[in-house]
């Protein structure tokens, strides 16, 4: 299924995007047959922007993201398209895969207790990249990781470098994790939910540290949440998935002031507002299909609260409903 | 770190006096009076009193059990009612057959199993780790003593190119020592070898799915690099406690081997105190592996801080 | 869009969701593991012979076991002796029969053992925790840290050599496995919601752990009952070969390997069969155990039954 090119609908730069992403499909084989987790994405990133990429468990977003660098097991099946810089990486061998990862594309993941080695020092885990990959000295090696570390905001990076992860705290073992995604100068930095492991006051400052260094250094920057007041903030624009497809796709003013989805509409319901007084908080009833047995038809239909018949028997295609606003719609909301 | 192994240490004196303990309570358990149990047909009135004044029978429980203690930190662990040599220098007699047999036999465990657990978790699911994973469960199954004696029917039988039993000293002669050495070592090491594949594998499966081991690959290292630097070193601690344990198992539990191969250790040492009531050379023995196997223990431990930074520092 | 419509029903014309999954339960699980497991299969069938020539005892064996014929010793094996004859002219292959039933017993009424003392020790120190689960474990830690061989040896030591004395003693080796695999999953349990709530509803100890936790901690005292029998009759065989449990002239597996040693050259059929014969037993065992494991929880690893799989 063709969207009408999600290139034409976007934002600010018109230079040509660094990571394209088109009908992404990623499934994998379970014992009740195949799950096709992932249902047909077109993305793109440009130069010095920051995409959103929201959506609830198991909407896909993580699995896409990890489908571009090629980090999903053995027994996920990805097909599509994936061009960095122009050029398809997607079925290009596992050794321009590895080329790929770190250089041209980083990423930093959800967890940072797990996600570094507990055996080995920080800057053993920051320098090794440096050296294998820039084939950088020891010395140098290290040098750059201390700049490295005080770019993220760490403290007396030269003596924390011996460190062990579990010396830590949560929010700089992050911040650490942010130094190593950019350690060797990726055009575009994937962010795998970076702060849902943290407290809110450690959050806001993550969210702080990573707008600051998009522009000192002009990384384009792809965030995955399944939070939207966390994104509102930092995004130029933001896609919404549900169910390995994407549902809608504005830039975040639009998205946030007229949305055009019910799934939209409903995420953004069920935010708690400052000041706004609710008995209960909103909720969206139900929960998403079996990726093994979708319905017929529009996917979120059974839990639409403006379900019309149509919806069900014909699966709304990704449309435009305002200038760079996509919605896999069939109804119309007033403005 | 020196504070690390002193503590284990005293942990460590703590639980061998538990040991001793029910070690000594082990004798006081049996009905009737050891001594004459012991000396059984061969009773006569002269030894009988001899071996009781000797063992101390008539004092108070915990005199007995304190002057054992105290011979026992002196290296005077009572004298044998078979033949009247002093425990101690039975003991460490055949210390050193048992010692060699042991590490022999996990060194010939390990070759199988570190191959062939490390690539079965790296190419889980396929077959050759299914066909490991079959041959591991045989290898468990296998009771040591009829592997021995296939392995003496084929090489000392058949092909009758190695010595179906004794010990020779590696000191006094290398080559025969190899020659004795090679079966019971090598049916020590299959068992051993098939349980510790198992754990092997399982460490490295774990390691692999860990999600440091997803940053490194994101950082687009060489998948060797990831193996050895991420993925193996990480593995090492629960293979390094598995080792350790089967180390300790080995030194205790050699005994049915050593019977087939008529080997001079603790294990036939200890069968034949059982069978002969000899209760200060059976208290004695059990003392030492309780105590090999702490030092075993003790030096995992120690082992374990070197590899793994949380533990010498604590969080 | 107001807070109210987000949560407003389905409209009158909507399509029932679909429904989830069928839940699936535990003896389904095992019957399936069980079958798609083709080693298990073999486990299944090996067990099943077993128990039949246990369950037949004599009248399956083609000649009487302790029937000593001295002028047809040391006979090789032929049609009329599939297993050839031993020093005695005994029958190999009807004393190989006739042992599986012994072996087999000692085995279970062991196993029994282990698994009655060791749950209920695993129970109390998990539920009960504190002290009680120190002074337990600390028990449990002891026994444990000695090899299995050594400790029943030791055993048999205060106890004296027979069938009797080593059931009890293997019994007692085998029973802080047990007490640690129960006590794991108790704890587990322990903390769960509908434990709880039935707690604070003031339901007693005892139909607690009757009634909730034990159904639960079920699993993987399952498995670990088939692997310790597999074990049990490994100990068994070797304290008979080493003279401590079943006493001759009751034929038994580990008796008749010893047997077979002295006369490895001259005999080679007494030194191999009863061998096979343990070999085939255990394996089937550990594997239908593996395969209960796989089944009943695929990422069951923990330290503990690590130490537990070499007894």
């Amino acid at each position: 299924m063709t969207a009408p090119s999600a290139a034409s609908a976007t934002a600010p730069s018109s230079s040509a995007p660094v990571l394209s992403v088109r009908d992404l499909r990623v499934s994998f084989s379970s014992r009740r047959g195949r799950a096709p987790v992932v249902t047909g994405v077109d993305l793109d990133v440009h130069a010095g922007e920051t995409l959103a990429i929201v959506g609830e468990s198991g909407s896909g977003k993580s699995v896409s993201m990890l489908a571009v660098l090629g980090l999903l097991p053995s027994h996920a099946v990805v097909e599509g398209s994936v061009e960095v810089d122009g050029e398809q990486v997607l079925g290009a061998g596992p050794e321009r895969m590895r080329a790929l990862r770190g250089r041209e594309v980083g990423m930093v993941f959800q967890d940072p207790m797990t996600s570094l080695n507990p055996v080995l020092t920080i800057g053993r885990q920051v320098t090794e990249g440096l050296e294998e990959r820039l084939g950088l000295s020891r010395r140098a090696a290290r040098d750059r990781a201390a700049e490295l570390l005080a770019l993220v905001g760490i403290r007396d990076p030269q003596a924390r470098l011996d460190n062990y992860p579990h010396q830590f705290s949560g929010g700089m073992r992050q911040r650490v994790m942010i130094a190593i995604g950019l350690s060797l100068d990726p055009a575009v930095l994937i962010a795998d939910e970076p702060t849902t492991a943290l407290d809110v006051t450690t959050q806001a400052q993550i969210l702080d540290l990573v707008q600051d260094l998009q522009d000192r250094l002009g990384t384009a920057v792809v965030w995955v949440s399944h939070d939207l007041g966390v994104v509102a903030g930092i995004a130029d624009r933001v896609v919404v998935m549900y169910s390995g497809e994407i549902v809608e796709q504005a830039p975040v003013d639009a998205l946030y002031a007229t949305p055009q989805h019910p799934y939209t509409r409903g995420l953004l319901g069920a935010l708690p507002v400052l000041g706004e007084r609710r008995a209960e908080l909103a909720t969206i009833a139900g929960l998403p299909p079996d990726p093994v047995a979708r319905p017929s038809g529009c996917w979120f239909a059974p839990r639409c609260p403006i379900r019309a018949q149509a919806c069900v028997t014909a699966h709304p295609p990704l449309r435009e409903v305002g200038p760079g606003h996509l919605a896999r719609t069939l109804c119309e909301v007033a403005p | 770190m020196r504070r690390f192994v002193l503590r284990r240490l005293a942990q460590a004196a703590v639980v061998l006096l538990g040991v001793s303990l029910i070690v000594f309570a082990l004798v006081q358990l049996v009905p009737g009076d050891p001594v004459r149990v012991s000396l059984g047909t061969r009773f006569d009135p002269e030894t009988y009193a001899a071996l009781r004044e000797r063992a101390g029978f008539d004092r108070p429980l915990p005199v007995q059990y304190l002057t054992y203690v105290g011979g026992a930190l002196t290296g005077d662990l009572g004298v044998s009612f078979r033949s009247g040599q002093p425990v101690t220098t039975t003991l460490l007699d055949r210390l050193p057959a048992t010692l060699s047999l042991a590490l022999c036999g996990l060194l010939v465990a390990l070759c199988i199993a570190v191959p062939l657990g490390v690539v079965s978790a790296m190419r889980s699911g396929s077959l050759a780790d299914h066909a490991a994973t079959v041959t591991s469960q045989i290898g468990v199954s296998i009771p040591d003593f009829w592997m021995a004696i296939l392995l003496i029917l084929l090489f000392s039988g058949v092909l009758g190119v190695l010595p179906p039993s004794g010990y020779v000293p590696l000191g006094e002669d290398p080559v025969e020592w190899a020659k004795h050495m090679v079966m019971p070592a090598v049916t020590i090491g299959v068992v051993s070898g098939a349980i510790l594949t198992r754990f092997i594998r399982a460490a490295v499966l774990e390691s692999l799915g860990q999600d440091h081991v997803r940053t490194a690959r994101s950082k687009g290292l060489p998948d060797g690099l990831i193996l050895r630097r991420h993925v193996l070193r990480n593995a090492l601690i629960p293979i390094i406690t598995i080792t350790g344990v089967q180390l300790a198992t080995l030194l205790g539990g050699v005994i049915v081997v050593e019977v087939i191969f008529s080997w001079p250790g603790l294990g036939r040492l200890t069968l034949d105190a059982v069978l002969a009531r000899d209760y200060p050379v059976l208290q004695g023995a059990v003392l030492l592996v309780a105590a090999l196997f702490l030092l075993v223990n003790l030096v995992v431990d120690v082992l374990y801080a070197a590899v793994d930074p949380r533990i010498r520092y604590g969080s | 869009m107001t807070a109210s419509s987000a949560t407003t029903p389905p409209g009158p014309d909507s399509p029932e969701p679909a429904p989830p999954p069928a839940p699936r339960s535990t003896s389904r699980e095992v019957a399936r593991a069980l079958v798609s497991h083709k080693l298990a299969v073999f486990g299944l069938v090996v067990l099943g012979l077993l128990v039949v020539a246990a369950v037949l005892g004599r009248t399956a064996a083609p000649y009487d076991p302790n029937a000593v014929d001295v002028l047809g010793r040391l006979q090789p094996p032929s049609l009329e002796h599939p297993f050839g004859t031993d020093d005695l002219g005994r029958d190999v292959l009807s004393r190989v029969l006739v042992a599986a039933r012994l072996s087999l017993v000692v085995g279970a009424i062991a196993v029994g053992i282990a698994l009655t003392v060791g749950v209920t020790l695993g129970l109390v120190a998990g539920y009960y925790g504190r002290w009680v689960d120190d002074v337990i474990m600390r028990v449990m830690d002891v026994l444990f840290a000695f090899p299995a061989i050594l400790l029943a040896i030791a055993i048999l030591a205060v106890l004296g050599p027979g069938v009797t004395n080593a059931m009890i003693a293997i019994g007692i080796v085998y029973t802080p496995i047990f007490a640690r695999v129960t006590r794991a999953s108790v704890l587990s349990v322990r903390e769960e919601v509908y434990v709880r709530a039935a707690r604070s509803l003031g339901v007693g100890d005892l139909r607690l752990l009757r009634l909730h936790i034990l159904p639960n901690v079920m699993a993987p005292i399952i498995v670990q009952t088939s692997l310790s029998l597999a074990f049990a009759i490994l100990s068994e065989a070797a304290l008979s070969f080493l003279g401590l449990g079943i006493q001759p002239p009751d034929p038994s597996w580990g008796r008749m390997l010893f047997e077979g040693r002295g006369f490895v050259q001259q005999a080679w059929w007494m030194g191999v069969f009863p061998g096979v014969a343990i070999f085939v037993t255990v394996l089937s065992f550990n594997v239908i155990g593996d395969a209960l494991r796989d089944a009943l929880d695929p990422r069951q690893r923990s330290a503990i039954e690590a130490r537990g799989a070499s007894r």
